[in-house]
């Protein structure tokens, strides 16, 4: 009998991760039982570290068979029916990493390894405070348990190919071999499996009736790092589909899509709604089914995708484990809903709301809108199966739906993101209003004008639908507005540090920031909330055109004129290629030259398309060779004219920076007024009194 | 008030008007051709809107495409297209459910949802409120601080510092 060494090692590692995690679930319940009966049991305490060091200790395990798993795909070891079926020799060695998860096991071998790393550095940072972290890591450690029986017994990533070992495997899916691959999936990843962490910590919060809101500043650092990481790869993954899948658009609406959608929008109302419990004390039973909905929709949305129940693109959307799904779903339900229903006296609201127009009404409504919009999402994923069981037939719920439902929903979205930080907490004056108010309408008033003016209004002249259209005017109106709200609360409070400190405009926004980072962080959020809007809106201008084009060809699409120079084909190991010349023209003057590529894989036997884009703030020029017309021998060039998308990428950092600026702690105020004090010019009096 | 004003002769022009512009272009051949293409998906499998279909050699987007272009220039309604559409290729040929019948429910729900969660919201938060001021009605009332230059002065600064 053949012996598979580095496979055999990850499996044991599985084996040993899944017995430590049972250990550190049985044993560190057991501690917290019994220390619950008796707060000082001394073996009770020991008990639940050694469940804690079995927890680190998991970690270990599941690095040793991640490890096993590159090994066998950087050594082209193809006994093993994974890396057979995702590898092949000629495949780069930045496409091995992200062979790793570009399959079910894979990927699940990604998702336990990425829970137990944060689980690694939640037990090491478990002083913080050791009997929450306790519950929170025994929490972890059962939901470790469900994905180790996973890997162990429905998807074994070690599974030895029967027969001899072939001589090369079948190679990675060519849309997949792209550089985004490479960092998109953990990054997706890490934000569905981040959430876990603050989900542990609610339920164990609220299993042990954790007294005020401490849990939730020890657990703010984690919710805001999941939801950024959760932010990048949803919108790595928008940027790869653009990129790569050579249709023009960023975003499908595929029920895989969708899935990530999901968690990301409970998970930003739950940002917000947080808030008004650390603030006021309000919303205790909101934020903890928040913060459950958030968990349980990252795994409804892996149910929904990888059991077949709904049609998808993406590749391991058929396959057995969806029952096994099932039962986690159902199991994590019940304990949340026996939890909330045994504890929920503890979640008494220490606040009643005082007034429509305050700070609070203003995150009931936010949240609001994005459940309505999470609902719409899953609803629409949902629907052809209801479909399907009520009428016999299944149907199609693709982007008209979604863009019809949604884009009323994301216009008040908008609009609340521009006015909810202006309004005070508890209640706020008429005098306010109509100061903080004022320059945001006179923006919004001055923008539909100027847009209308402009023609922007009669879309049908360049555009496809006019109803997207009238809903992007809005957008950039209401974008305008917002934009102005959010510079004037900056100019405004850089204005009083400028009075108290005496620097310049530069140098007190950067003091503002840093004294309170998580306002200021916030208001960057909806800065780049904001411009990614506008990206989107500028999707109802698209235009396309499609063309045979032999040597010395043109086309013409907007301001661009393209000529083709030449098209040929070439070949390497890993795939052939056909590929265009196109020198692009604008106002008579040459700008550059674009080789929009199609690529056939030697190993995978599959195309792909590789897209040339001539990218400006403006607009993209989106190029795809489509192929040849076999009657002709010439290419068929397919053009996009797609404006505004690069608002949507630059929206994305902004946000991104934003979040990074809120997660960095603020400056204390009495340091922030010494080192003013220090630093005030000659002449200027400051007034401590 | 609000019916003067709807009533009024200017709002009601200016109604006619926008409803001329909307209307303005909207049987445009093309724009036709684009906003029904964007209805259906590609027969292939690929899960594509028809029009954004792109696979080398697709069997059935170009077949489909002439298809749309004919049933355009027969004069049928967007409606009609549709129909024959989904009568030959099945109802997931449709990007979107627009049959009718239980269709409806998929566009219904999510604005009832929506407007019943709004009402509710609002509802919410009248009774949160009027709690409140009934709780205040029990107790005593602070006693008001004088205004003395010196408070008015100190308040203003507290607001300036504060607004941000």
């Amino acid at each position: 009998m053949q012996s598979h060494p580095m496979p055999e090692f990850g499996s044991f590692s599985l084996l040993l991760g899944l017995t430590l995690s049972v250990y550190a679930l049985l044993m560190g319940a057991v501690a917290l039982w019994r220390t619950h009966r008796n707060p000082g049991d001394a073996q009770a305490l020991r008990l639940g570290e050694t469940a804690r060091r079995a927890g680190i200790a998991t970690f270990v395990a599941m690095t040793c068979a991640a490890f096993a798993l590159a090994w066998a795909a950087f050594t082209n070891d193809f006994s093993v029916a994974y890396i057979l079926h995702h590898t092949n020799k000629a495949l780069p060695s930045a496409y091995k990493f992200s062979a790793l998860w570009s399959g079910q096991e894979g990927s699940l071998v990604l998702w336990s390894w990425l829970l137990a790393t944060y689980g690694f550095v939640l037990r090491l940072r478990h002083k913080v405070d050791m009997r929450l972290t306790a519950f929170a890591s025994t929490i972890l450690a059962g939901i470790q348990v469900f994905f180790l029986l996973l890997l162990n017994f429905a998807a074994p990533p070690f599974a030895i190919q029967p027969g001899p070992v072939a001589q090369d495997g079948f190679g990675l899916n060519p849309l997949l071999q792209y550089p985004e691959m490479v960092i998109h999936p953990p990054m997706l990843y890490l934000g569905y499996v981040g959430f876990s962490v603050p989900f542990a910590f609610a339920l164990g919060a609220l299993m042990m009736r954790y007294p005020g809101e401490k849990w939730i500043h020890i657990t703010r650092r984690w919710t805001m790092v999941t939801w950024l990481f959760l932010t990048c790869g949803i919108f790595l993954g928008a940027h790869w589909a653009y990129s790569v899948l050579g249709w023009g658009g960023y975003w499908g609406w595929d029920p895989v899509e969708n899935a990530s959608l999901m968690p990301w929008l409970t998970g930003t109302a739950f940002l917000h709604s947080v808030m008004m419990q650390e603030k006021r004390g309000m919303m205790k039973s909101w934020n903890v089914w928040l913060i459950f909905s958030t968990f349980l929709l990252t795994i409804l949305g892996t149910l929904l995708t990888r059991s077949g129940i709904v049609s998808s693109v993406h590749a391991f959307a058929q396959s057995s484990i969806g029952n096994w799904f099932y039962g986690f779903i159902i199991v994590a339900f019940a304990v949340c809903l026996f939890t909330y229903f045994k504890q929920r006296d503890h979640l008494q609201s220490e606040n009643k709301l005082e007034s429509l127009v305050s700070r609070e009404s203003s995150f009931l409504f936010n949240n609001l809108i994005l459940l309505a919009a999470c609902f719409t999402v899953l609803w629409g994923t949902l629907f052809p199966v209801l479909s399907e069981y009520v009428q016999g037939s299944k149907v199609t719920v693709g982007a008209p739906f979604y863009n019809r439902v949604n884009l009323p929903i994301g216009l008040f979205l908008l609009f609340l993101t521009g006015i909810g930080p202006l309004l005070a907490w508890r209640s706020t004056s008429l005098r306010s209003i109509r100061r903080n108010f004022i320059l945001p309408g006179i923006a919004l008033g001055v923008t539909l004008v100027g847009l209308m003016a402009s023609g922007i209004d009669r879309p049908w002249t360049e555009g496809d639908n006019a109803q997207a259209a009238t809903f992007s005017l809005l957008a950039f109106s209401l974008g305008a507005a917002v934009i102005t709200a959010i510079v004037a609360e900056f100019l405004r409070g850089a204005n009083v540090v400028r009075t108290q400190t005496g620097r310049g405009l530069a140098g007190a926004t950067l003091l503002l920031v840093q004294r309170n980072t998580r306002r200021y962080g916030g208001y960057l959020v909806h800065f780049g909330i904001v411009v990614l809007f506008i990206g989107i809106a500028g999707g109802a201008f698209n235009q396309s055109h499609e063309q045979e084009m032999g040597f010395g060809d043109s086309m013409r699409i907007g301001p661009y004129k393209l000529v083709c120079q030449s098209f040929s084909q070439d070949s390497n190991p890993n795939f052939d290629t056909e590929y265009a010349l196109m020198d692009v023209f604008r106002g008579g003057k040459k700008i550059t030259q674009l080789d929009p590529e199609k690529r056939f894989y030697t190993a995978s036997q599959q195309t792909s398309t590789v897209v040339a884009n001539h990218s400006t703030l403006a607009n993209d020029l989106y190029v795809i060779y489509e192929g040849k017309n076999p009657d002709t021998d010439k290419p068929v060039i397919k053009v996009f004219l797609n404006p505004l998308i690069n608002w949507i990428w630059i929206g994305v950092l902004i946000v991104v920076l934003g979040t990074v600026v809120a997660l960095v702690p603020s400056i204390h105020r009495s340091a922030a007024r010494a080192e003013a004090t220090e630093t005030v010019p000659a002449g200027v009096e400051v007034n401590h009194a | 008030m609000l019916r003067r004003v709807l009533r009024s002769r200017w709002l009601q022009g200016a109604m006619v008007c926008l409803l001329a512009v909307v209307m303005l272009g909207a049987n445009d051949p093309e724009m036709r051709y684009e906003r029904v293409g964007h209805e259906m998906m590609c027969a292939c499998g690929c899960g594509q809107v028809l029009l954004e279909c792109n696979h080398v050699g697709c069997p059935d987007s170009s077949r489909m495409i002439g298809e749309l272009r004919d049933q355009l220039s027969s004069g049928a309604s967007d409606k009609k297209i549709l129909e024959w559409f989904a009568a030959k290729y099945g109802a997931t040929i449709l990007a979107a459910p627009i049959r009718g019948g239980f269709d409806l429910v998929a566009w219904i729900m999510p604005i009832a949802v929506f407007l019943m969660a709004t009402v509710g919201t609002a509802l919410l938060i009248r009774i949160w409120k009027r709690r409140h001021d009934l709780a205040l009605a029990g107790q005593p009332a602070p006693a008001a601080l004088p205004h003395t230059p010196a408070l008015d002065a100190l308040r203003e600064r507290i607001r300036k510092e504060t607004e941000y």
